[in-house]
């Protein structure tokens, strides 16, 4: 499939990326609250180049305390991966959307019938964290073949002959997880997600954003000297826990839109 | 033959796998290649022939029980875990492992518990080879069993409350499994049961393999050259079950795996993914993994170790169920007519062929005591008035 043209994630990507911009995909957990998808309007109005929305699943073991919390809450609400797909197709964002849930969520439903059903919701992506390189293929296979990208995770602890295989089977963009560790806001960027972003950039031309630690305007900027961009969950995720609604995720977005415009 | 080596994928048939994010791919692969370049190697295993003799007490005995089997009608045998150091089988895998991340150059164990039975092994492996190590426990099983709670904390080791989820052992396994992805490079995953990512299931198997081949020795002693009618064997993840199962799997014994009836896995779930592995697992229709609910902390999990749900696909064995109060009759049966206490994980096993005895009348069943019942007493106390 290395010859199969991008999908529609990328192609938007790449084109932003190479008109000069710096990437920022804000995550936020599908179902959190009533007005969730006011939410994801909020942040694509201010300045998000695509959006990543979580199915929450019961065991969310890549994730720390905020997004586990934030799992909870939804799943209490009666969040399904239905209701969340649902809500998606009518939600009109006007960028990108991708979903990222655990694989069993997938597997459960059936790689194919959760392949149609990201499509038909209008979902251009996938990202499965706890789905390696060795386990994607039957799941990537079914995504490809209704277009849905699937992204794949590249950390810091991978040698390096992986890192090209990892490259050539990502859809839509290479996800650098930033640091050893899971979700959550750390008080500075560490310094591996400089490194990962750094060895991606050198094996790939899709977009690299860098993932998981990334927590406030300063890190985004300092992560994007070597990455394409960006994902942003858990310091967005804690103010929407926190009941700052729609109006405050797109103030906090916005300035972290800013500062990388800035910079 | 089945209970061999999984596929180069880590698989039993469809299930098993190595289902883990990115961080921790290459932690699996390293541990897979200590791991066969150890048990090929003669010198690792007679460093851990000589701790298992010599530290954790093996050989461990088989009983034979004559007034269980006269009240019974079945003709009971007793693979003697219970007596092992720490009391249960999780040493034998403990010790195995803890040599294999000092071969890794680990300086630290992070280990997930239920009723703190692989806990204490884990910290009192990481006390005798100095080693740091940190237990992962689910806030409810902290509280019913605080005495393996204390034990963990006076053998040096760090005693974590999963507060998340269900708080019991899956959200321990999940919260060892964050810590591992944080401290991959120091830390070695010392994972307590024939459960999560390959090569886990087969490694963890392989350690326990002592029971099984123990107990073919002696139980042919006993039985004049036969094997068991049966040998069975709680199943939570399912490692005391794969360990006896593997010293029969090629004879005519039938192999039966007992589950609780709130946690039955094998027998009322469906095939998923989890904590690294694909197996049968208690979900909902969306796949949200389910709560178990079991009187036995260290059976309270939703999920199954990937073989069993391979030998049940396969048949080569069966898997029932028991309830709560069946478990309790059980426990005291044992101690009456034995004066042995067992944990409330094996007397599932003894609860199922104590209620199924009529079908088993006059054959003659060997049961895997895998752990003893000390840390149940404060909870039995309780239960029992």
């Amino acid at each position: 499939m290395t010859g199969a043209p991008p999908g529609r994630l990328e192609v938007a990507l790449r084109a932003r990326r190479d008109a000069g911009r710096k990437l920022l995909i804000p995550y936020l957990t599908g179902g959190l609250s009533p007005d969730w998808t006011d939410v994801v309007r909020a942040v694509a109005d201010a300045g998000a180049d695509a959006i990543e929305i979580g199915v929450p699943f019961s065991d969310p073991v890549m994730d720390g305390p905020v997004i586990q919390a934030a799992s909870e809450q939804a799943l209490r609400r009666g969040t399904t991966p239905a209701s969340v797909l649902d809500a998606l197709r009518d939600v009109d964002a006007g960028v990108p959307l991708a979903v990222m849930t655990y694989y069993n969520i997938c597997f459960r439903m059936g790689h194919e019938r959760f392949a149609s059903s990201l499509h038909e919701a209008g979902v251009c992506a996938a990202i499965l964290p706890d789905l390696p390189l060795e386990e994607v293929g039957p799941w990537a296979e079914a995504a490809d073949r209704v277009g849905v990208e699937t992204v794949m995770l590249a950390a810091p602890t991978a040698p390096d002959e992986r890192l090209p295989r990892i490259c050539e089977r990502a859809r839509g963009f290479v996800y650098a997880v930033g640091l050893l560790g899971v979700t959550g806001e750390r008080d500075a960027l560490a310094s591996s997600a400089l490194v990962i972003a750094k060895r991606l950039k050198a094996v790939t031309d899709k977009p690299v954003l860098v993932g998981v630690g990334v927590s406030d305007a300063a890190q985004a900027v300092q992560a994007c000297q070597e990455a394409d961009g960006v994902v942003i969950g858990s310091a967005l995720v804690r103010r929407l826990l926190d009941g700052e609604g729609p109006g405050g995720a797109h103030a906090f977005v916005a300035s972290i839109r800013e500062a990388l415009d800035d910079a | 033959m089945p209970l061999g080596e999984p596929d180069a994928s880590g698989r039993f048939g469809e299930f098993g796998g190595r289902f883990v994010p990115e961080t921790l791919v290459p932690a699996c692969e390293e541990l897979e290649r200590a791991f066969r370049s150890a048990w090929a190697d003669p010198s690792f295993h007679a460093e851990l022939d000589r701790l298992l003799r010599d530290y954790a007490g093996r050989p461990s005995p088989l009983t034979e029980c004559e007034r269980l089997s006269e009240e019974l009608g079945v003709r009971v045998l007793l693979k003697r875990e219970d007596l092992n150091h720490t009391g249960s089988h999780k040493i034998n895998n403990v010790l195995g492992q803890a040599l294999l991340a000092r071969r890794m150059g680990k300086t630290r164990l992070v280990a997930e518990t239920g009723a703190g039975q692989h806990g204490v092994a884990t910290a009192t492996a990481a006390a005798l080879l100095g080693m740091e190590c940190m237990v992962y426990m689910g806030e409810i099983d902290m509280e019913r069993q605080a005495l393996n709670v204390f034990r963990m904390r006076l053998l040096g080791a760090q005693v974590v409350p999963a507060s998340s989820g269900s708080r019991t052992l899956k959200d321990a396994v999940n919260e060892a499994m964050r810590d591992w992805v944080a401290t991959v490079e120091t830390t070695h995953y010392c994972l307590g049961s024939v459960m999560g990512p390959h090569p886990y299931p087969w490694m963890v198997r392989e350690f326990h393999r002592v029971i099984g081949e123990e107990a073919r020795r002696q139980a042919r002693e006993v039985l004049g050259g036969e094997d068991p009618d049966v040998v069975t064997a709680c199943v939570g993840g399912g490692s005391n079950a794969i360990g006896i199962f593997s010293g029969f799997v090629d004879t005519r014994a039938e192999l039966v795996g007992v589950e609780p009836a709130g946690g039955a896995a094998v027998g009322r779930g469906v095939p998923g993914v989890v904590h690294g592995m694909k197996s049968y697992l208690l979900q909902d229709e969306w796949g949200q993994v389910l709560e178990a609910h079991s009187i036995s902390a260290g059976l309270d999990y939703p999920g199954v170790g990937p073989e069993h749900s391979y030998l049940s696909a396969i048949g080569r064995a069966r898997y029932e169920q028991v309830t709560d109060a069946e478990v309790i009759d059980a426990f005291q049966l044992l101690s009456r007519t034995e004066g042995i206490i067992p944990a409330l994980e094996p007397a599932h096993a003894l609860a199922w062929v104590s209620r199924d005895r009529s079908q088993l009348a006059g054959g003659t069943v060997l049961i895997n005591l895998s752990g003893r019942g000390d840390k149940d007493v404060a909870q039995m106390m309780e239960i029992l008035g």
